[in-house]
C-alpha cells in the first residue's frame, strides 16, 4: 500500500509540473508589455523599467519558470496586479474557502440520491423505472451550469420565492446560515452531477451484480440486503469514488459561470476576473490551485478504491 | 466547464467494454463465406462505404496458417455485414430517444440555415405593433411570442437566429479534435513505449484543469475570433479523445486479427490505419457526437462570460442569458430564459442521440 501511494504521488507531481508549465507558458506567452500596462501609458519609462525589474519580466525563460516553482512551493505569489498592494493568496485563500463550502454542500445533497437512483436503476434494469433515471439524468447532466442555474434562479428564486435568487451572504451570517444562501446553486450542480454519478453507479452496480461473487453470495443463502451491502456496493462503488473525486477536483473552480450568476465570490469567478482584467500571478495562483485539489482529490479517491479493492492495488501500481 | 470533462471517467471505461464486442460480431459473422468472398468483389462492392466494410480480407499472401483467414475482422461476408448496419439502422430508427434528439437538432439546423422561415423579425429589429409603437421589455404575448428585451427586439428571432453561431463552431471544434485525438490515440495505443508515456502525462495534466479555465486563458491571450475558438475548443478536447481512442486501440490490439497481420510482416502504418481504424469507427463516431455535445456546452459557456467575439448586438443564446438574467430578479425572466432554454435543448437533443449511437454500436 505505501508502495502503491508513493508511486502514485509521484505520478501526481510529474503531471502538476507540466501542468504548472503550461500555465506559465500562457501567460509568458502573452503579448503586450505587462509592466506598461501596469504603470500606465503615461507613466515615465523609469517606471516601467523599475517595474519590469522587481517582476523579474526580463529574466530568461528559465529563471522565469523557476520563479514561479518557487511560487508555488512558497505560496508566495506576490501582489495582485489589479489590486496592489493585497497579496494574491489572500485574494486566492477566501475564494477557496467559499467555493469548497459550496461544493461540500452540492455533495451532501448530490451523493446520496445518485447513488440510491443508480442502485435502484441497476437493480430494474431495462424497466421503465431504469430508463427514466438514465434518461433524466442523460439529460440534466448535459446542460450548462449557469443555464440551470439560471433557469433554478427564475423558477425557485424568483417565482416561487422559496430561497435568496442571489448568493450574496451577509455579513455576519452564521456558517449555517448560509446553507440558505448557497442552496440554489448547489441546486444547479445536483443537477448536473446526479446524471453522472447516478450512471456510473448504475453500470459499476450492475457489473457487480452479474458477477460470480454475488451469484455465490445468494447462493450460500444470505439474505438480499446483506448481498447488496456486504457484497455488490463494496465492489459496484469503485467507479463512483473514482468519479466522484475528479468531479471534486472540477467543482472548484470549473463553476464559473454559475458563480458569476449566483454572484457568489468562489474560485471560478476570482480566476475569470485575473484572466480577463488580466493579473497574471492571481491567474497563475487560481489556475494552480485548482490544479493541486484536483489532483488531491483524485489521489484520495485512487487511495479510497485501492483501499477498498486490493486487485485495483495491484493494477494501479504497474500501470 | 467542470463537466466538460465530467464523464471521462464513464466514457474511459466504455470503449473497452463495446470495441471487442464489435470485433466480435465481424468475427463470428461468418468465416465461411470469406472463402467465396473474393477481396476484389468485396472490394468493389459500392455500398462498402463504412470504413468497417470497406477493408474486407485485405490483399495479401497466403495466410500463416489455416486459420489467420477464420479470424480475419474483414472475413464476414459482405451480406453479413449489411445484414448488421441494417439491423443498427432499424435499432436506431425505432429508439425514442434518438428520433427526438434528431427532430431537435433538426430543427435548430433549419432556424440556424433559414431563420426567416421562422420569424418575421430580424435579431436587431424592433418589434413594431400595427399602430407603428413599440413594446419593449414586454412578456410573451401574442406579437411576439417569447416577449420583447430591453431594446425592444423579438426574443423569440434573438433564439431563432442565435442557433447559428453555435451551430458554425461546435461541430467544426469537435470534428478537428476528434481526427486529432484519433491520431494521437492509435499511435499511442498501438504503438506505446516513451511516445506513449510522455504523452499520457501531458493528458493527464490537461485533463487535471476544468476546459473553461484553459479555455479562458487561452482567449485572453490569443484573442477571441471565431477561429481562435474553434481551435481552443478542438485542441482541449484533444486530450479526452486521444484516451479514449487509445483505450479502445489497446483493447484491439491484442486481438488475433492483429498479431496475424503482424506475422504476415505488415507494417505498423498499415495494421493502425487499415486493421484497427476500421474496427473503432462505431467509437470514434460516438465520440464525436459527444465531443459535439460538449462543444456546444463550451461555445455557449464562452458566449455567456463574454468571450465571443461577434459584434455585439447579433444573436447569440450566452451571450443574451449574460445580459438578460439581471433581470430575472426584476421578475424580466423572458429575455434570458428562453435562451437558456434553447441551450439546453439543443445539448440534451446531441446527447441523446450520442447515447442511442452508443447503445446501438453495443448491441
Amino acid at each position: 500500500m505505501l508502495r502503491f501511494t508513493l508511486r502514485r504521488l509521484a505520478l501526481s507531481l510529474v503531471t502538476l509540473l507540466i501542468l504548472i508549465f503550461v500555465v506559465f507558458m500562457m501567460t509568458w506567452l502573452t503579448p503586450g508589455d505587462t509592466a506598461r500596462r501596469l504603470a500606465g501609458p503615461f507613466a515615465p519609462q523609469e517606471r516601467v523599467d523599475a517595474l519590469n525589474e522587481q517582476l523579474g519580466l526580463q529574466d530568461p525563460f528559465f529563471v522565469q519558470f523557476w520563479n514561479l516553482l518557487v511560487s508555488v512551493v512558497t505560496l508566495d505569489f506576490g501582489e495582485s496586479f489589479s489590486s496592489p498592494g493585497v497579496l494574491v493568496v489572500d485574494l486566492v485563500q477566501p475564494a477557496l474557502w467559499n467555493s469548497g463550502k459550496l461544493v461540500l454542500l452540492a455533495l451532501v445533497l448530490t451523493l446520496p440520491i445518485s447513488i440510491i437512483a443508480g442502485v435502484i436503476a441497476a437493480r430494474k434494469k431495462d424497466t421503465v423505472v431504469d430508463r427514466s433515471i438514465v434518461t433524466f439524468g442523460l439529460a440534466s447532466a448535459s446542460i450548462p451550469e449557469f443555464v440551470s442555474g439560471v433557469i433554478l434562479q427564475y423558477v425557485i428564486g424568483v417565482r416561487l420565492g422559496w430561497l435568496p435568487a442571489i448568493s450574496d451572504v451577509p455579513e455576519g451570517t452564521s456558517l449555517f446560515g448560509e446553507i440558505e444562501y448557497l442552496l440554489l446553486p448547489a441546486l444547479a450542480i445536483v443537477a448536473v452531477y446526479f446524471g453522472y454519478i447516478a450512471r456510473i453507479t448504475r453500470a459499476g452496480t450492475i457489473s457487480a451484480l452479474d458477477s460470480d461473487y454475488t451469484r455465490t453470495a445468494y447462493m450460500k443463502g444470505l439474505s438480499t440486503t446483506r448481498v447488496m451491502r456486504r457484497h455488490v456496493l463494496r465492489n459496484s462503488l469503485q467507479p463512483t469514488v473514482a468519479v466522484t473525486g475528479t468531479q471534486i477536483g472540477y467543482l472548484f473552480g470549473g463553476l464559473v459561470g454559475l458563480e458569476i450568476v449566483f454572484n457568489y465570490p468562489g474560485l471560478g469567478r476570482l480566476i475569470f476576473r485575473a484572466a480577463t482584467t488580466p493579473d497574471f500571478p492571481l491567474l497563475q495562483a487560481g489556475v494552480i490551485t485548482v490544479a493541486v485539489i484536483f489532483m488531491l482529490c483524485t489521489l484520495g479517491a485512487d487511495l479510497i478504491i485501492a483501499w477498498m479493492n486490493p486487485r485495483a492495488r495491484m493494477n494501479l501500481g504497474n500501470e | 466547464m467542470s463537466s466538460a470533462t465530467g464523464d471521462e471517467t464513464t466514457r474511459r471505461t466504455s470503449p473497452e467494454s463495446d470495441a471487442p464486442t464489435d470485433g466480435d460480431v465481424t468475427d463470428s459473422a461468418g468465416s465461411f463465406d470469406a472463402a467465396s468472398t473474393t477481396p476484389r468483389s468485396a472490394a468493389a462492392d459500392p455500398d462498402a462505404l463504412t470504413p468497417a466494410g470497406a477493408d474486407p480480407s485485405p490483399v495479401h499472401p497466403a495466410p500463416i496458417d489455416g486459420t489467420a483467414d477464420d479470424i480475419e475482422p474483414g472475413a464476414a461476408s459482405v451480406d453479413e455485414r449489411k445484414q448488421i448496419r441494417r439491423e443498427r439502422r432499424k435499432l436506431l430508427l425505432t429508439s425514442p430517444a434518438f428520433v427526438i434528439g434528431c427532430v431537435i437538432v433538426g430543427f435548430w439546423i433549419l432556424s440556424a440555415l433559414v431563420p426567416g422561415w421562422f420569424t418575421q423579425w430580424g435579431p436587431t429589429e424592433v418589434v413594431r405593433l400595427a399602430d407603428g409603437s413599440t413594446i419593449p421589455r414586454t412578456g410573451p404575448n401574442a406579437d411576439a411570442w417569447f416577449g420583447t428585451d430591453a431594446i425592444g427586439n423579438d426574443v423569440f428571432a434573438r433564439v431563432i437566429y442565435g442557433a447559428r453561431p453555435v451551430l458554425i463552431l461546435a461541430p467544426v471544434a469537435a470534428l478537428l479534435s476528434v481526427i486529432a485525438g484519433t491520431l494521437l490515440g492509435l499511435v499511442m495505443g498501438y504503438l506505446r513505449g516513451w511516445v506513449d508515456e510522455v504523452l499520457s502525462r501531458i493528458i493527464e495534466a490537461f485533463l487535471s484543469i476544468p476546459v473553461i479555465l484553459l479555455a479562458l486563458m487561452v482567449l485572453v491571450i490569443f484573442g477571441r475570433s471565431r477561429l481562435v475558438i474553434i481551435f481552443t475548443i478542438a485542441v482541449l478536447f484533444t486530450p479526452v479523445v486521444t484516451r479514449t481512442v487509445r483505450s479502445a486501440v489497446m483493447t484491439e490490439a491484442q486481438l488475433d486479427y492483429v498479431t496475424s497481420a503482424k506475422l504476415r510482416g505488415e507494417n505498423s502504418l498499415y495494421i493502425m490505419t487499415r486493421e484497427i481504424l476500421p474496427n473503432i469507427t462505431s467509437v470514434i463516431v460516438v465520440e464525436f457526437t459527444v465531443r459535439v455535445g460538449y462543444a456546444i456546452f463550451t461555445v455557449a459557456t464562452l458566449a455567456f462570460l463574454g468571450l465571443t467575439a461577434d459584434d455585439a448586438t447579433s444573436a447569440d443564446w450566452g451571450r443574451d442569458v449574460a445580459n438578460n438574467y439581471s433581470l430575472i430578479q426584476a421578475d424580466q425572466w423572458w429575455p434570458s430564459v428562453f435562451p437558456a432554454l434553447a441551450i439546453a435543448s439543443l445539448v440534451i437533443a446531441v446527447n441523446l442521440i450520442a447515447d442511442s449511437l452508443d447503445r446501438v454500436s453495443k448491441a
